[in-house]
């Protein structure tokens, strides 16, 4: 699913330039003058206040804690091995013994969801690390350098994005093989073109900057320009796109799983929990009702998250 | 205009070039031979793999292989299958227009709701309507389109008994396929709505139709949502690759035969012919319904006309 992210040539956090003049002299109190705060943690108090006022943070944050706490605690909280087959227990519907059923082979649902988060969590994540790793390089190096290299570049991003929806990582999957690790590859490099175009944006008006000119007068390498004067100026945004595509990436990763080409069954993968479960639709709908829930709030949370970082780190793209 | 349409279908040219080279190299690049791995190395008779080998050309070297791919393409041969030896051309029949019906009803279902929606959520901007629309949207967003499949099926198939799942591909069993994909859309296209009506709304030409006396439906259609739903119309085109792709998923939620399932199947039984086929006409299809929309927004939005004649 494309998201309308628009590309944002504003990439500083607000209030930076103020911060940034104060000068050691200035008046202030005896307590600040005793410990002073750097600028960026300065920062990051204000971001963090502000986001937290946020209602769609707020939400937001409570839904990806119950995922994020399912995933870490499941060892400890999950009443029964994920994995464990009890024939006799089979198609138990949701009781206190087992809060979310059990499948056909009595394996206890809320145990393979908790299980199965630390999945979805890891594929999310793998994903977009490949995505902004190889993303972020493109736009950077096609950016600042220009010429030949953004042309050729740039082209085959754009080649990429002719390929609709999903269809991009289902041909990688059908090139490397369908199973989860190759899903998650699919997954992030069919998410490459988003931050490649948004980081190249940014980079393109940023090198125009002052501080640009004047690292490079005082002969700082280019690479070391782009590490450290350009760099830290597209996080925002970077940030901002990254939480905006984790549900996408969690939602492409459950539909290759779903139709066959994820992870496979008997993976506690949400997707593939869904597999099993469509076969009892019948007689059994729980085995449906809760791996799709938990797929629901996961995406829920990180839009509406992904919402409030955008309006609180990227105020030009709000409500866009 | 035709001018502008020339220039624009001159630029699909190297784009199309683009996605038949990378359709090409996506099976070139695949580690081993192609049709040894289909058989999953369970090694079949060494004779017959060599047969299909020479047949498909892959005994020749990889630009040649290429150009002839491109040629074969272009002249719209787009091989055979690996595994039934039927042309592709045969075993994608009619499952295109399938999934072309599927995705434009979904469309269908995502215009109504999203527009209706929108609308409403505007007019009644900061009430319970317009809140309740955006939790609506918010919904719809995270809602995983398999999933609602199946909700929709259990509601409607099995607890309700309206509609049975399994049937022929005929109007009845398209309604809950369409409505499954089209509802997600919708939440796309309402928020969309209601945000570029907002800003029309605020325009100082609204308040002059108004302010001549205008009745508030008048306003509304002829002035208002007519701007209003030209960046509608915009995404409409990144939609619709959403929605081929949706379409994919859905139909094999749903048991409706088109691409979606067939490349499913061409994909677990490794049939490149058949998965290259069918990404070739499906980014195709996805390009030329971009080159039309941006036709058809040039149509609707004369002011870009008159810039680009200013210029």
């Amino acid at each position: 699913m494309t998201k309308n992210v628009k590309e944002t040539s504003t990439a500083r956090l607000e209030g930076a330039p103020l911060e940034a003049t104060a000068t050691p002299g200035s008046p202030g109190t005896l307590t600040q003058q005793l410990k002073p705060k750097s600028v960026f943690q300065r920062n990051f108090q204000d971001f963090t206040r502000r986001l937290l006022r946020n209602r769609s943070a707020q939400v937001g944050l409570f839904l990806l804690v119950i995922v994020i706490g399912s995933a870490i605690l499941a060892p400890l909280i999950a009443p029964y091995d994920p994995t464990l087959v009890n024939s006799p227990e089979r198609l138990q519907s949701p009781s206190l013994q087992h809060f979310f059923g059990t499948d056909a082979l009595g394996r206890d649902m809320f145990s393979r969801i908790l299980f199965g988060a630390q999945l979805t969590l890891q594929i999310g994540v793998i994903a977009l690390s490949i995505a902004a790793f190889f993303g972020i390089l493109i736009g950077l190096v096609t950016g600042y350098y220009g010429g030949l290299i953004d042309g050729v570049l740039m082209r085959f991003i754009d080649l990429l994005l002719a390929f609709p929806g999903i269809l991009l990582a289902l041909m990688i999957v059908s090139t490397l093989g369908p199973n989860l690790t190759n899903a998650m590859i699919a997954v992030g490099i069919s998410s490459i073109p988003g931050f490649a175009r948004l980081v190249r944006g940014s980079v393109l008006t940023i090198r125009e900057q002052e501080y640009v000119t004047a690292a490079r007068a005082v002969g700082v390498s280019n690479p070391r320009i782009l590490w450290k004067a350009i760099l830290p100026n597209v996080m925002a945004p970077i940030i901002v796109l990254a939480t905006l595509l984790f549900p996408d990436a969690v939602l492409v990763a459950a539909s290759l799983s779903f139709i066959g080409l994820g992870a496979q069954p008997p993976s506690p993968e949400w997707g593939a929990l869904l597999v099993d479960g469509r076969l009892y639709i019948q007689s059994a709908s729980w085995l449906i009702t809760f791996p799709g829930l938990a797929i629901f709030i996961t995406i829920m949370g990180s839009n509406l998250l992904g919402n409030a970082l955008r309006d609180v780190l990227d105020p030009h793209l709000r409500g866009r | 205009m035709l001018a502008y349409f020339t220039k624009r279908l001159l630029v699909l040219i190297p784009v199309w070039l683009g996605i038949i080279t990378l359709t090409f190299l996506m099976r070139a690049i695949v580690p081993g031979d192609p049709v040894e791995n289909m058989f999953f190395g369970k090694g079949g008779d060494p004779k017959v793999i060599q047969n299909i080998r020479v047949e498909m050309g892959l005994d020749r070297p990889l630009y040649e292989q290429y150009f002839k791919y491109l040629w074969d393409v272009s002249h719209g041969d787009l091989g055979k299958s690996i595994n039934t030896r039927r042309y592709v051309i045969d075993e994608i029949g009619d499952r295109y227009m399938k999934t072309i019906i599927l995705a434009f009803s979904s469309l269908g279902v995502a215009l109504t709701v999203g527009l209706v929606l929108g609308i409403m959520a505007a007019l009644f901007k900061n009430t319970i309507i317009d809140t309740s629309m955006t939790v609506l949207a918010l919904i719809g967003l995270s809602m995983p389109a398999f999933w609602l499949g199946l909700l929709f099926i259990n509601l409607f198939a099995v607890q309700l008994r309206w509609i049975s799942i399994v049937g022929p591909p005929d109007f009845p069993h398209l309604i809950l396929p369409s409505l499954t994909l089209g509802l997600i859309y919708a939440a796309v296209l309402m928020r969309l709505v209601r945000s570029s009506l907002l800003e029309v709304l605020s325009q100082d030409y609204i308040r002059t139709a108004k302010s001549k006396g205008l009745a508030t439906r008048k306003v509304m259609t002829r002035h208002a949502l007519k701007n209003a739903l030209i960046p509608v119309v915009t995404i409409l085109g990144l939609q619709f690759g959403g929605l081929l792709g949706g379409a994919f998923v859905v139909e094999n939620v749903f048991v409706w035969p088109g691409l979606g399932q067939l490349i499913v199947r061409a994909i677990s039984q490794r049939d490149f012919p058949v998965i290259q086929g069918i990404v070739l006409l499906v980014s195709t299809t996805y390009v030329v319904v971009n080159l039309l929309v941006d036709v058809l927004y040039h149509q609707l939005d004369p002011r870009i006309t008159a810039r680009k004649g200013a210029s």
